[in-house]
């Protein structure tokens, strides 16, 4: 790996968890458990775009590990964990396809994000009931994924002709 | 953006409406209220009567007060279960996960183990 890739990387990684930080200051007033804007989801759908699906899976990872010990616990990381994986292969499936924008690929996200914590918040309760949150979740997340999906856009576009 | 993009997102709305209406069709006023830990039923109260209940061991309380129950206390630092309010249709769950505790509203006719999914 290039030492220009490493550094940047790096930075995105800080980015990411800086994003987390904000994020988790924002104070959430609906009474909806998992509402959330996904704000580190802008750093993973930019890199997915322009350093492709392996490193981007890397540095969610490395940014979920480093948020939950730094701020969370097991059961933060576990439900990190479960929704980077399914709304990861989601977006990468996306893209594969090659038939929509970023921003769809960014709305998968979301709604993958939201639909994985989900199913572990079921298993982990052992608890079906929990499905209940799931319709106005998928409305958030669609409407939070559209947003960051359009920033994405604006992102890659300024950074067109910047090559690693 | 691209026009399957629009698609897409209008496919998820669409999944979304059906589901938001679907939800309340089949909504009605609950009678009572089922407390779960780890998936298993420990406890049932009408919501037709006020009280005050520890739960789990006492890390949550639930009170019920006209006909609405929720959570006034939780051992866990963020509060997310007391803060998600008020519940009193059928369906409607509260719930704190560290502590692997639901409550979900129940209506009159049903028998709620049926309900399971």
């Amino acid at each position: 790996m290039k030492t220009k890739k490493v550094a940047f990387l790096g930075l995105c990684i800080t980015l990411a968890m800086i994003l987390s930080f904000v994020e988790s200051q924002i104070p959430v007033s609906v009474a909806i458990p998992g509402i959330k804007l996904g704000l580190p989801n802008l750093v993973m759908t930019f890199l997915l775009y322009k350093v492709g699906w392996k490193d981007t899976v890397i540095v969610s990872m490395i940014r979920i590990v480093l948020i939950s010990m730094l701020f969370g616990n097991i059961q933060t990381l576990t439900f990190s964990v479960a929704g980077a994986i399914v709304s990861l292969l989601g977006m990468i499936l996306l893209k594969k396809i090659d038939r929509f924008s970023c921003v769809a690929v960014s709305v998968t996200g979301g709604v993958l994000h939201n639909v994985g914590q989900i199913i572990a918040a079921c298993l982990w309760t052992q608890t079906a009931q929990i499905a209940f949150y799931l319709p106005m979740l998928l409305f958030s997340g669609t409407v939070a994924g559209a947003v960051i999906g359009l920033l994405a856009g604006l992102m890659l576009k300024r950074f067109e002709k910047w090559k690693l | 953006m691209k026009k399957n993009d629009w698609i897409l997102i209008a496919a998820i709305l669409a999944v979304v409406l059906v589901a938001f209406l679907a939800v309340n069709f089949f909504k009605e006023d609950g009678a009572y209220v089922v407390v779960r830990v780890d998936g298993k039923e420990v406890a049932k109260y009408s919501l037709s009567e006020n009280g005050e209940y520890p739960l789990n061991g006492g890390t949550n309380i639930l009170r019920i007060q006209d006909g609405k129950a929720y959570l006034t206390s939780a051992t866990c630092p963020d509060h997310l279960c007391v803060n998600q309010g008020k519940i009193d249709q059928s369906g409607e769950t509260i719930t704190c996960l560290p502590n692997r505790l639901t409550v979900t509203v129940y209506s009159a006719g049903t028998n709620d183990v049926e309900l399971v999914g």
